[in-house]
């Protein structure tokens, strides 16, 4: 599995309360949350979103609320994966449980800008900076979370494996 | 190798004689926990399982807390979306208005959870259980969608930080300031994956609702859970709070229907920290990280426009408390907006029966009914473009309680209480005498 596309670049510690605000959480379709999506640190993102584009981020992505919106409202405005320093740990779950590919790398996180073209091959780790000519070898997933990606979410994971 | 008290309960949760950190497991679960944010989220992955129904209907908890009562009509929908699913399954613990109160503050006291416990819940502060010395952790919906459904979850066995908590605390020092502390010492991703595990003789000189504030709050600093031993506090805390099911077993088997788990005396411990009690002041966290820590002592002449006192991190009855123990016989500052939330119907009553209601109403203040609201900007007390608030609860990210350049300082209690006095941050000990 891969995905390629332009990165938009934040900073640490972005909480899901900026990714999606809490006054649009008693919306759960995932089209009507991602007409909010970072409308709190980025208002124009919704407006420049394209399907494949790519969220670069620092430390402790996805802290705080344990919202499930956050992840998805990502997912729904095209994004085709998340690469940050480290993720926080319910995001990170989250993202996993509902198929949005996240990949952690410190190096890639701080040296790839706002703009630059960005290529993921998910199977190796391997994070390609088009723009800029470098690449970086990003966290692979154990089998196990692999899996459950690879089954389309956990939900899936669940159904495939309840008959065993 | 020994386990920490945390690996113990998910070794047994997962039928295992020993895990050890970074071990992926299947773990039983006690209890499922969903509110009105995250369960409507979690109903609708359910119709996605090849299997309909829930695993047991007395091991999940439905509670409307956030915008309820209803903030709005899709609020209103929401809210009657989890209310026909708990009745179509027959879900013992879901709670209406009028029984409901906000989640970590209402499952403790109807004693859902107990020591030894596995607990997930699809809200990040689940954590508060851990001060029960149980097992318990925030998750997403999916996962409590499939925890719902099967019962089980899986979890990477955490590795753990030790806080040796020793000496006493000076008077107006409660939960808050430890935990405050300790973000602002370790940061908002001191602890990422990992559990922190409290123990030392200070623990002594903390009540259950200071646990429960500490351990509520253990998310912030990153951490997967927080835990405290079990003591007499804890044994005293769950033997008065016996679920009726819980009071059956007892009666049954003769025995205290709980497991107190210990830490193994070689447990592995990634980093130690001994914290004085005796030496902690006042803390606040300022804008817009709960790691931007100060003790009252370096804030001066900061003036505000609203108190918010409640939430599943100091809701509860010796929080009101200390609030009414400063409000008694003072008045709110002028041109200030207070707000006082009882976490539960129970903690409201007893705030009624003691007095406080009538305190805070005489000091100026305004007492709701049951709800998270503030907290997380949902209703109840929205702050405008700039505006300044000093809040009880757990979060003052960008945007948190209203507009992104409203601010929020986390406190205590007493702090709270202080600030709505002087309309500035305000050390408790410093207040003139009535």
């Amino acid at each position: 599995m891969k995905a390629e596309g332009r990165v938009f670049k934040y900073g640490d510690n972005v909480d899901t309360d900026v990714i999606i605000p809490a006054r649009h959480l008693a919306i759960t379709d995932p089209k009507g949350l991602a007409q909010h999506c970072m409308e709190d640190i980025d208002a124009e993102f919704v407006n420049n979103v394209k399907d494949g584009d790519i969220i670069v981020a620092r430390k402790n992505f996805g802290c705080g609320s344990s919202r499930e919106h956050a992840p998805i409202a990502i997912k729904a405005s095209g994004i085709s994966c998340v690469i940050a320093d480290t993720f926080a740990r319910i995001f990170y779950r989250n993202a996993i449980n509902i198929g949005l590919p996240i990949i952690e790398c410190p190096e890639a996180a701080e040296a790839i800008e706002a703009g630059d073209i960005v290529s993921i091959d998910f199977d190796t780790g391997i994070i390609t900076d088009e723009t800029k000519g470098t690449t970086y070898s990003g966290q692979a997933f154990p089998p196990f979370m692999q899996e459950i990606i690879s089954s389309g979410g956990l939900v899936n994971y669940i159904n495939k494996t309840s008959g065993e | 190798m020994g386990m920490t008290m945390t690996q113990k309960i998910l070794a047994h949760a997962a039928g295992l004689d020993s895990v050890s950190a970074g071990q992926l497991i299947m773990a039983d679960l006690d209890m499922v926990l969903a509110n009105d944010i995250t369960g409507p989220v979690s109903i609708q992955e359910m119709d996605h399982f090849d299997k309909e129904g829930v695993f047991d209907k007395d091991k999940i908890a439905l509670i409307p807390d956030h915008f309820s009562p209803n903030k709005d009509i899709k609020s209103a929908h929401n809210c009657k979306y989890m209310r026909d699913f708990a009745h179509k399954y027959d879900i013992t613990h879901f709670y209406e208005v009028g029984q409901m109160g906000i989640e970590h503050a209402l499952l403790p006291e109807k004693g859902l959870v107990v020591a030894g416990d596995t607990v997930i819940g699809a809200d990040s502060h689940t954590c508060t259980y851990g001060a029960l010395g149980a097992f318990s952790t925030g998750v997403g919906s999916t996962d409590a969608a499939v925890g719902m459904s099967s019962g089980k979850a899986w979890f990477k066995v955490p590795s753990a930080i030790r806080f040796i908590l020793t000496g006493k605390p000076a008077p107006y020092i409660s939960g808050k300031d430890v935990i405050l502390h300790i973000i602002g010492m370790i940061g908002v991703d001191g602890a990422l994956y990992r559990s922190m595990e409290f123990t030392g003789d200070g623990l002594k000189h903390l009540s259950m609702d200071d646990r429960f504030t500490i351990a509520n709050m253990a998310i912030e600093a990153g951490a997967k859970n927080g835990i405290f031993p079990v003591d007499e506090k804890t044994v005293e805390y769950l033997d008065s709070h016996l679920s009726d099911a819980k009071k059956a077993e007892k009666e049954k088997t003769g025995k205290a229907p709980y497991t107190i788990y210990e830490a193994d005396e070689d447990a592995v411990y990634e980093e130690t920290y001994t914290i004085d009690l005796g030496t902690l002041r006042p803390t606040v966290s300022f804008p817009h990280l709960p790691e931007n820590t100060k003790t009252v002592d370096e804030i001066h002449d900061l003036a505000i426009d609203q108190v918010v006192i409640g939430s599943c991190t100091n809701g509860r009855i010796s929080d009101l408390a200390a609030a009414a123990a400063i409000l008694k016989g003072r008045k709110v500052a002028d041109g200030l907006r207070v707000i006082i939330i009882p976490a539960t119907q129970e903690v409201y009553l007893e705030a009624l029966k003691a007095g406080y209601i009538t305190t805070f109403i005489e000091a100026g203040a305004i007492v709701s009914t049951p709800t998270c609201g503030p907290c997380l900007g949902g209703y109840m007390g929205i702050l405008a473009e700039g505006e300044k608030c000093v809040s009880t609860t757990n979060r003052n990210f960008v945007g948190r309680m209203g507009h992104t350049s409203s601010e929020v300082y986390l406190a205590s209690p007493a702090v709270a209480a202080s600030s709505a006095v002087t309309g500035m941050i305000t050390d408790p000990a410093a207040l003139p005498e009535v």
